[in-house]
C-alpha cells in the first residue's frame, strides 16, 4: 500500500530533547457468542447480577469445563481478520490468583501456546497516512466476575454473570509511537472486529478494554522499562492515559529519576495514571497446562472453511471502493470505518457515479447525521431515498443546489424524491427558450454590467446568480452559462 | 439378614430377579449391618437409610414389572467424593462441612439409573489425599481385618479406605472409589477385597470432588472379580461434561472373565523387585506367576526402567494440581467460611481451619512446584518422566498383555503406625502410582495372606481400554487363589 508509512518514527520534545515514546497494547475483546467460553450459561449483558452463572461458573466441586466451539471459531476468524498465523493446536493454562470475583481460584487462559500468532493491524491516521502495528498473538480466556465494593457499608458482593465469559487478548507488538496512534489502533482493531461479529467493540459496556503499555526512550536507544496501564475503557481515555504517562516518564528521566517497571491505574476524573502493584508486588501466576482441558487440535480445513465464509475486510473494502469507484483514500477510509456506512453507501452509490455518491454520504448525510448526534443505521433518509435523488441530479432534473432542498424534505418529512420535486415544482427548466428569456431579460436590464464582463470575464458568475434568482433557482446552471457566455462574447 | 449381606451382587441380582428376597430385604439387612458395625469400623460418614428404603422400592416396582436394570436393587456405598444430588458431599473435608450439591455426579448418575441402591456416603482420606483414611476429617476408618491375635485396629488403606472396609465387612454389595496413585488398589489389597482403577477416561470425572486432574479415576471395590465387572460396566461411560472421558465402547466386561488366560503372556516387570522387598510380598508374587502360568499363560519378564522417577515425579504432579484445584475452596460461595478483617484473612483463617495437615502439605508442595523459577526444574521434568514411564509402558505392553506385580510393599499397618512419617505413608503407592502416570488400567485382587493373617494383593496392569483382559487375568487369579478366608466380624455390636 503505497501510502503506508515506511518508517513510524514520530518525536515528542522534552526538556532536553527529544523523546519516543513506545506503546504497546493488549485489548480484551469479549467474544460474540451466546454462551461462556467453558459453560452452557448466557453471556447476556445487564441480567440481574448471578442469574448468568452455571454449576462450571460458580466452580462448584467436581464441576468441569468444556471448550465452546462458538468461541473457537471467533477466535479463529479474528485471527484470520488479522491476517495471522492461527495455530492448530494450542493449549489453555491455568492461571492462579485467589480473587472473589474469580470463583475457581484460577483463570483458564492460554500461555505458551496461543490459537492466533502473529499478525497485523493496517492503520488509518488522521492526515491520511497509515503505519503497520505488528500483532504479536490472540489467545482466549475466561473473563472474571465482578465485585461489588458500594452495596453494604462492611461487605462486597460479587456478581459473577460475566465470570466464565470469554474474551480474545490481542497483544500488539510495541509498534504505536503516539496517542494518535495508539487511538486509531484501537478504532481498527475495533472496526475489525465489528466485520467480522467476533466482538461487538462495546467499550462502555466493557466487550473491549486495553491494557496499555508505555515507554519512553531517547531516539535509538535500546527500550526504555514500560509501565503498564491496566483496563482503559474509552479511546479518548487511552489518548488521555499516554499522553499523560509518557510526559511523566519523560520529567521523571530528565530530572535523573529512574522508571520503574510497575502496573499503573488511569484516573478518568484527573486524567492522571496512579501506581496500582510495584513488579515485587506482581502475582506469580504458576500457570500450568489445564489438566481438565486436552489440547485444542483443530484441523487446516475447518480453519479453510471458516476462512471462506470471512466477510470482506475493512482493508479489502477500502482498496475495492478506491479502484472500482474512483474515491479518495481518505473518503473510502471514512466510509469504511463503519461497515453500516460502507453498506449504505454501496447501496446509494451502485449503478451510480461514486464520487457523487460519496460526496453526498459523506458531506451532506454524515454532517446531517453528526450535527444530530444520530449513527447511520438512524438515517432517516434511506439509501434508496438518497440514491434516486442523486438520480435526479445526474439527469439534469434538478440542481444540486435544489437537491439539498429535496434532502432536507426527505430528511425531515419522508417521501419520493421524484415526486417530491414534480408535486413543488422544483423541476430543472432546461426548456432553452424559457432560459433564454430570462437571459435576455437580464441582459437588457444591466447594460454597465455588461459592458464590465468583456474587461473581467469572471463577472459571467454575477449574471447566472441574477438568471438563477429570476428562475428560482431552477434553470440549469449549465445551460445558464453557456447561453451567458454565448451572449456576452466571453470566452474563458 | 448376614446370609443377605454375604451374597455377591450377582448372586443377590439373580435372587431379586427370582424373587427370593425384595430389594426393601436387601436394603434393610445392610443399613441394619452398618447401624450395628459403623461406631467400630467408621466406614460410613453418613448412612442414608430413607433414601435406601425409597431406592429399594422403587427397585421392587421395576423388578415386579420385570423392567429392573443391571444393578437393580443392588445396595452399594458411595465414597464421599462423590456428589450427590441432596446429599451432604465433603470430601471428609471440615472446609466442605455440610455442603450438599444440587446436582448428581456422572458415576453415580450412572450407578441409579441401572437400578443401584444408595446406602450412604464412605469415608476417605481429605480430598482423597492419603494411604491410610487418617488424614479423613470425620477420623479414621478400622480395617475390618486384624492381626492374628491382636485388637489393634489396622487401618483399611487409603484414600478410599471406607469403601474397601465397607465392602470387607459387608456393609455394602459394592463401593465406587476414587484412585489418583492406589487409592483403590491399596485399599483394596489391604481389606481383601477386589479394587479396579480404569483406563483414565474410562468414567467420567463429573461431579467428583478433583484432587488431580489428570491422574483421577473413578472405579469400583466388591467382593468379586466378576461383581467388580458388573460394577464397571454401569460406571463406565463417555461424557460431553467431561472433556478428557473416551468416546470409546463399553463392552460387558463380564462376557470373557470366564475365557482364562491360556494365550495371555503376563509381563513381570523386573524393576518391581525393589530393594528391601518383604519375602512375604515376593513371595506372594512368585506365587501369582505360578497361578498364570498354570492356568496356561505365558510369563515373560518385562522391562520397566523409569519406574524408579514415578514416585517422586507423582508427587510433584499430583500437589501441583491439587493446589489448584483447591482454590476454589476460599469461603466465598459454599462450605466453611471464617471470617476475618478483610478478604485475606478471610482466606486465611479458612484455608487454615477447613484443610487439614496433609491437604495443606501437598497444597504447599503444589505450589511450590509452580512457582516462577521453579516449574522447569519441577513441574516439567515430572511431566517428562511421565511421558517416559507411559513410553516404558507401551513398550513392554508390545511384548505381554497384562502386566503382574505386587499391589503394596506389605499389609496392613496399625493405626497411627507411619502416620507421622508422609514419606513412609507416600511409599505404600510405589507399585500403584505408575499405572496412574501412564493412564492405564488396574486391579488388585486379593491373593493371600500375610505373615500376620491379612489380606494382601497381587495388581494386575492392563493396556489402555483393555479392561476385558485385566479383568479374565484377575478371575485366573481369584479362582487360583481360592475361596479366601474373611475377616472375623469383630465389629457387630449386639442388637
Amino acid at each position: 500500500m503505497q501510502e503506508t508509512v515506511e518508517k513510524n518514527d514520530l518525536l515528542i520534545a522534552g526538556e532536553t530533547g527529544d523523546w519516543e515514546v513506545i506503546i504497546g497494547m493488549e485489548v480484551h475483546a469479549q467474544v460474540t457468542s451466546n454462551a461462556k467460553l467453558f459453560s452452557g450459561a448466557s453471556t447476556g449483558f445487564g441480567a440481574a447480577p448471578n442469574s448468568h452463572v452455571s454449576l462450571v461458573d460458580a466452580a462448584m466441586p467436581g464441576m468441569l469445563p468444556v471448550i465452546n466451539s462458538e468461541c473457537v471459531a471467533q477466535a479463529v476468524r479474528t485471527g484470520l481478520g488479522l491476517k495471522a498465523q492461527i495455530n492448530l493446536t494450542s493449549i489453555f493454562d491455568r492461571k492462579n490468583y485467589f480473587y472473589p470475583d474469580l470463583p475457581q481460584g484460577y483463570q483458564i487462559s492460554q500461555y505458551q501456546q496461543p490459537i492466533v500468532g502473529e499478525g497485523e493491524v493496517i492503520v488509518d491516521l488522521l492526515d491520511g497516512t497509515r503505519v503497520v502495528v505488528g500483532i504479536e498473538r490472540l489467545h482466549l480466556e475466561q473473563d472474571a466476575g465482578k465485585s461489588l465494593h458500594d452495596q453494604h457499608p462492611k461487605k462486597s458482593f460479587v456478581d459473577l454473570n460475566r465470570s466464565g465469559v470469554a474474551l480474545m487478548e490481542i497483544v500488539s507488538k510495541p509498534d504505536i509511537r503516539s496517542s494518535e496512534q495508539a487511538k486509531a489502533y484501537v478504532s481498527k482493531l475495533r472496526t475489525i472486529l465489528r466485520y467480522l461479529g467476533t466482538c461487538d467493540g462495546n467499550m462502555e459496556e466493557g466487550s473491549l478494554r486495553a491494557d496499555v503499555n508505555v515507554s519512553v526512550r531517547r531516539p535509538g536507544d535500546p527500550l526504555g522499562t514500560r509501565a503498564e496501564i491496566k483496563n482503559v475503557n474509552s479511546i479518548r481515555f487511552i489518548g488521555q492515559a499516554i499522553e499523560y504517562e509518557a510526559r511523566r516518564q519523560i520529567e521523571l528521566l530528565e530530572e535523573g529519576g529512574e522508571v520503574v517497571q510497575e502496573t499503573r491505574l488511569f484516573d478518568a476524573k484527573t486524567g492522571e495514571t496512579r501506581s496500582m502493584r510495584s513488579k515485587e508486588e506482581a502475582h506469580d501466576y504458576r500457570y500450568f497446562p489445564d489438566p481438565d482441558l486436552l489440547p485444542l487440535e483443530l484441523t487446516q480445513d475447518w480453519v479453510d472453511s471458516l476462512k471462506s465464509d470471512l466477510c470482506e475486510l475493512p482493508d479489502e473494502k477500502r482498496e475495492r471502493f478506491i479502484r472500482d469507484f474512483g474515491l479518495s483514500p481518505y473518503d473510502a477510509s471514512v466510509l469504511v470505518a463503519e461497515k453500516e456506512r460502507a453498506d449504505y453507501f454501496e447501496a446509494v452509490a451502485d449503478g451510480r457515479d461514486g464520487k457523487l455518491a460519496v460526496n453526498w454520504v459523506n458531506n451532506e448525510l454524515f454532517g446531517r447525521l453528526n450535527k444530530e448526534g444520530l449513527g447511520i443505521t438512524d438515517s432517516p433518509v434511506s439509501a434508496d431515498q438518497l440514491g434516486k435523488l442523486i438520480d435526479l441530479i445526474a439527469d439534469d432534473t434538478i440542481s444540486g443546489k435544489i437537491a439539498k432542498d429535496v434532502f432536507d424534505i426527505l430528511w425531515t418529512e419522508g417521501g419520493d424524491p421524484a415526486e417530491i420535486v414534480e408535486t413543488r415544482g422544483m423541476k430543472q427548466v432546461t426548456d432553452t427558450g424559457a432560459i433564454e428569456a430570462a437571459v435576455d431579460e437580464v441582459i437588457a436590464a444591466n447594460p454597465d454590467k455588461v459592458e464590465q464582463a468583456k474587461e473581467k470575464p469572471q463577472m459571467i458568475g454575477w449574471f447566472v446568480g441574477q438568471v438563477m434568482k429570476a428562475t428560482q433557482g431552477k434553470a440549469s446552471p449549465q445551460a445558464v452559462n453557456a447561453l451567458l457566455k454565448d451572449k456576452l462574447g466571453v470566452e474563458e | 439378614m448376614s446370609e443377605l449381606t454375604n451374597l455377591t451382587i450377582a448372586a443377590a441380582r439373580a435372587g431379586l430377579d427370582k424373587k427370593e428376597f425384595s430389594a426393601k430385604e436387601l436394603a434393610e439387612a445392610h443399613v441394619s449391618a452398618i447401624e450395628a458395625a459403623n461406631d467400630a469400623l467408621n466406614a460410613y460418614v453418613l448412612v442414608t437409610p430413607d433414601r435406601a428404603l425409597e431406592m429399594a422400592a422403587e427397585s421392587d416396582k421395576r423388578l415386579a414389572k420385570g423392567e429392573g436394570g443391571a444393578l437393580e436393587g443392588i445396595p452399594l456405598g458411595i465414597k464421599d467424593l462423590f456428589c450427590t444430588e441432596g446429599v451432604v458431599t465433603t470430601a471428609c473435608s471440615k472446609i466442605l462441612e455440610g455442603f450438599t450439591p444440587h446436582y448428581e455426579s456422572t458415576v453415580t448418575r450412572n450407578l441409579w439409573d441401572a437400578g443401584a441402591v444408595m446406602l450412604g456416603k464412605l469415608n476417605n482420606d481429605e480430598f482423597a489425599m492419603g494411604s491410610s483414611n487418617e488424614t479423613s476429617a470425620f477420623g479414621p476408618v478400622a480395617n475390618p481385618w486384624r492381626r492374628e491375635g491382636s485388637d489393634d485396629k489396622l487401618v483399611p488403606g487409603g484414600s478410599s479406605g471406607g469403601s474397601s472396609a465397607a465392602v470387607a465387612a459387608n456393609l455394602c454389595m459394592g463401593a465406587t472409589g476414587t484412585d489418583t496413585g492406589g487409592s483403590i488398589r491399596q485399599p483394596a489389597a489391604l481389606t481383601g477385597t477386589v479394587g479396579l482403577k480404569p483406563t483414565y477416561g474410562r468414567c467420567s470425572r463429573w461431579g467428583i470432588v478433583a484432587f488431580a486432574s489428570s491422574l483421577d479415576q473413578a472405579g469400583p471395590f466388591a467382593r468379586t472379580v466378576e461383581d467388580t465387572a458388573l460394577l464397571l460396566n454401569v460406571m463406565a461411560s463417555h461424557d460431553p461434561r467431561d472433556t478428557t472421558s473416551v468416546d470409546a465402547p463399553v463392552p460387558d466386561f463380564t462376557a470373557s472373565l470366564k475365557d482364562g488366560v491360556k494365550g495371555l503372556t503376563v509381563g513381570i516387570p523386573k524393576e518391581y523387585r525393589i530393594d528391601g522387598l518383604k519375602p512375604e510380598i515376593a513371595k506372594l508374587w512368585d506365587q501369582g506367576v505360578e497361578w498364570l502360568k498354570a492356568a496356561g499363560a505365558t510369563v515373560k519378564e518385562v522391562t520397566l526402567p523409569h519406574t524408579k522417577y514415578a514416585l517422586p515425579s507423582y508427587y510433584i504432579v499430583a500437589p501441583a494440581e491439587a493446589s489448584s484445584n483447591l482454590a476454589r475452596y476460599d469461603g466465598v460461595r459454599y462450605g466453611l467460611r471464617v471470617d476475618g478483617d478483610d478478604v485475606i484473612s478471610m482466606y486465611e483463617n479458612t484455608r487454615e481451619a477447613g484443610f487439614g495437615a496433609e491437604v495443606k502439605r501437598r497444597i504447599l508442595i503444589g505450589t511450590y512446584v509452580l512457582s516462577a523459577g521453579y516449574y522447569d526444574a519441577y513441574y516439567l521434568k515430572a511431566q517428562k518422566v511421565r511421558t517416559l514411564i507411559k513410553r516404558d509402558f507401551d513398550q513392554a505392553f508390545e511384548d505381554c498383555d497384562v502386566i503382574l506385580t505386587p499391589t503394596t510393599p506389605g499389609p496392613a499397618f496399625a493405626q497411627g503406625e507411619i502416620s507421622g512419617d508422609p514419606l513412609e505413608m507416600y511409599l505404600n503407592d510405589i507399585f500403584t502410582v505408575t499405572v496412574n502416570m501412564a493412564g492405564l488400567p488396574g486391579i488388585s485382587v486379593p491373593a493371600g495372606l500375610s505373615g500376620e493373617g491379612t489380606p494382601l494383593g497381587l495388581q494386575l496392569i492392563g493396556k489402555p481400554f483393555d479392561e476385558a483382559t485385566l479383568l479374565r487375568a484377575a478371575q485366573s487369579i481369584e479362582d487360583a487363589a481360592g475361596p479366601l478366608k474373611r475377616p472375623e466380624n469383630w465389629w457387630t455390636k449386639a442388637a
